[in-house]
């Protein structure tokens, strides 16, 4: 590899590159080239850099200077001044809350108590280049579990970790792979399940746009200790640039040997697929996901028999999250004991979540698992705009539970969450402030349900229809003391009634909202008032 | 987009194998093609793939991303979750709505246009968040959705 003085990295993630992120890589490339500088320094197009509101991002190495919302009249002055003369840019400098210049990514609070497993490449290298991922020790894990590991030892060795699984289900990831391991059949398979449509998260996207090859290298374990050839990344059909990457990582994988036939001379031989998604969210879960790659509508199965066993085309098939494949690699190379170092004694290592709402940066972070949420939402997440009050926090995307102030100081893993009716989830976390209603969130809420509903099962076709009209009608000011019961009544029968978890956590948030804000509810119903003034009480009732 | 025809049905199916695991690629690059499902390309795939009608119709109308009948020029689609809609996709929505005077789930008389209403597009951190077609933008405001349908209109217009 050449030597560089200086690399700046372009963040080419989707937020990014609707921001105009490629004009302004032209341009850079363009003027670095007019001031002769070509041989000096390097421009480096990387996946998400963190802070999506403000791109399109830019930043120089080695100083780790950081420039947001770049655009492209402001390049000159950036090649000019900063890699010509290096004074940096000061108007264009990421800066905290508080007007101090972030010097450098690492030095800032935005990734301070971070810690990067998943991400340890995004942003950092270029996705779309094989070499890269290689130099950062790509790769070498599959080297390692091909070489010198048996089949067994893999699983073993992941079920060690303790590593659970990031779709949402936390199922451990071991247990998983040894079932499959052990089935007997003539063919098994191995699924990505990259269809990410919980509502607030987009860490799939982040991490395939931003390092496919871990993903890939992830996979490729999997089949090597389950004894799987075949593999499939089901990536939603919106994901452009995710299904571009992959596709570009999964051609040059396979020019250099570490996919297709004979994988580095092993004899091991695995070949990977990508399935574009068509826009249904059910199909994020494992069954209906398998039933859409067989061609068909994506409506989930009844369970047992689980995928592990019975999955594709009837053969035993592991299903696994991105993120939760993109842990594989780090576990193989570093060990279990390593990983356990990382998170809690139950859910080891990191999570990556995707903060949203009423919070100051918006984006994706990565952190060991059990940090308070008082952390994440206040100091790596800069606290709440305007300095208006907290509300609640929902974790898990839109079908998991919502958190009043009290639970500020929750770790967050797993156990400790599900303790309290909340979920971890996907990773998904979502902030409201005091402005928001509860009963307009909620509405938002069981309409999405409403929407999502496959309908193949009638508690949940016909429950989160009723959810939403429900409580549209509190929230025109027709609410009944009898909408109180039925809504807590009907919930209660959505969490066992419906086929599959769509319908069973349709009711998750409205439960937990009665149970920590009935107050605000029992306003809108006993005393027609919006103590926000968000509803439109009174109005006639709006067909949706 | 033009009349379909059966070589060029055939061609797609053919790129991907005539097996019925291969029914939603074809699909998709169909409607790649013709921007929707022509009800006589749908025929055509079932016979390719031995498959009955029903079941290629009845998949096709399960996914969001696949139209049965044409639709507008442009497909704006607009997210309305939580994330989005603690942000201000309500006066987003309202604003197009307004714009192009029609409801979701209707198209322009001018055929510029068709507007839904998705959920989620992954893309939150720049929440409100509406695609087109497949470009999709973020950090929305009522006046620049205006701007972006105007500039989609003078495009139009400049064919
Ligand atoms: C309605 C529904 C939607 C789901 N969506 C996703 C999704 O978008 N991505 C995902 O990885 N898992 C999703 N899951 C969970 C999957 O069924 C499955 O548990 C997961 O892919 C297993 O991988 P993991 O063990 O690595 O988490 C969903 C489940 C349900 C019931
Ligand atoms: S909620 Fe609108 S893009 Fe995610």
């Amino acid at each position: 590899m050449a030597f560089y003085r200086s690399h700046v990295l372009v963040c080419g993630g989707t937020p990014c590159l609707l921001g105009g992120c490629r004009g302004v890589k032209d341009a850079l490339v363009a003027e670095i080239e007019r001031q002769g500088l070509t041989d000096e320094i390097k421009v480096v197009e990387t996946g998400c850099l963190g802070p999506c509101d403000r791109g399109p991002v830019l930043v120089v190495y080695p100083e780790g200077i950081t420039y947001v919302r770049v655009k492209v009249e402001d390049v000159p002055a950036i090649v000019a001044e900063h890699l010509l003369k290096g004074r940096v840019v000061e108007r264009l400098v990421y800066r905290d809350e508080a007007g101090e210049r972030l010097v450098s990514y690492a030095q800032s609070t935005y990734y301070g108590p971070q810690k990067r497993v998943v991400l340890r490449n995004c942003g950092v290298i270029d996705p779309e280049s094989i070499e890269e991922y290689i130099a950062r020790d790509g790769y070498a894990a599959l080297a390692k579990a091909l070489t010198a590991m048996t089949p067994a030892a893999v699983v073993e060795e992941i079920k060690a970790s303790g590593l659970r699984g990031r779709g949402g289900a936390a199922f451990p990831t071991g247990l998983k792979w040894s079932f499959t391991a052990k089935a007997q059949a003539d063919q098994k398979y191995i699924v990505c399940n990259a269809d990410e449509g919980e509502p607030g998260t987009f860490k799939d996207r982040l991490i395939l746009e931003g390092d496919p090859h871990s993903v890939l290298e992830g996979m490729i374990i999997a089949g090597y200790a389950v004894g799987a050839t075949r593999g499939f990344i089901y990536i939603r059909g919106e994901y452009r640039q995710s299904i571009a990457r992959m596709a570009k990582a999964i051609a040059r994988a396979r020019e250099m040997g570490l996919l297709g036939r004979n994988i580095l001379g092993t004899g091991f031989s695995f070949e990977v697929e990508i399935r574009e998604g068509a826009g249904a969210y059910i199909c994020g879960d494992e069954t209906a996901l398998i039933e859409s790659i067989e061609g068909n509508r994506g409506e989930p199965r009844v369970k047992p028999p689980f995928p592990g066993v019975h999955g594709l085309w009837g053969r035993p098939t592991v299903v696994n999250n991105v993120e939760t494949l993109a842990n594989v690699a780090p576990i193989i190379d570093h060990g279990a004991a390593w990983f356990r170092s990382m998170g809690t004694e139950n859910s080891p290592g990191t999570k990556v979540f995707t903060m949203t709402g009423d919070i100051n940066n918006e984006g994706l972070i990565e952190v060991e698992m059990g940090i308070p949420l008082r952390q994440i939402i206040y100091e790596i997440g800069g606290g709440i705009p305007g300095g208006r009050g907290f509300k609640m926090a929902q974790t898990g995307g839109t079908s998991g539970g919502c958190l009043p102030t009290s639970f500020l100081d929750l770790p967050m893993d797993y156990d400790t969450l599900a303790q309290h009716g909340a979920a971890l989830g996907s990773g998904a976390l979502l902030v409201m402030d005091d402005t928001h209603c509860i009963v307009d969130i909620i509405k938002c809420f069981q309409k999405f349900f409403a929407h999502e509903s496959c309908g193949r099962c009638t508690p949940c076709r016909e429950g989160t229809v009723r959810l939403y009209e429900m409580i549209g009608e509190i929230s025109e000011g027709r609410g009944t003391r009898e909408h109180l019961r039925v809504l807590e009544e009907l919930g209660r029968v959505m969490t066992v009634a419906p086929l599959c978890g769509l319908g069973q956590t349709a009711a998750v948030p409205l439960l937990s909202c009665l149970k920590h804000f009935r107050e605000e509810i029992e306003t809108h119903v006993l005393e027609g008032r919006c103590p926000t003034g968000v509803c439109k009480m009174g109005k006639a009732p709006v067909v949706a | 987009m033009g009349v379909v025809e059966a070589k060029e049905i055939a061609a797609i199916v053919d790129r991907h194998g005539r097996e019925a695991s291969k029914l939603l690629p074809i699909l998709q690059e169909t409607q790649r093609r013709y921007g929707y499902l022509p009800e006589e390309a749908m025929q055509q795939i079932a016979d390719a793939l031995s498959l009955p009608v029903a079941k290629v119709f009845g998949v096709a109308t399960f996914y969001s991303l696949f139209a049965v009948a044409p639709k507008g020029q442009h497909i704006i689609r607009v997210c309305e979750n939580a994330p989005c809609h603690l942000r201000g996709a309500e006066e987003v929505f309202a604003a197009l709505r307004e714009e192009l005077g029609i409801q979701p789930g209707e198209t322009t008389a001018d055929g510029l246009f068709t507007l839904e209403q998705t959920s989620c597009l992954g893309v939150c951190g720049v929440a409100p968040v509406m695609m087109v077609d497949e470009v999709v933008y973020g950090n929305l405001t009522p006046t620049r959705v205006r701007e972006i349908i105007a500039n989609y209109r003078r495009a139009a217009v400049g064919e």
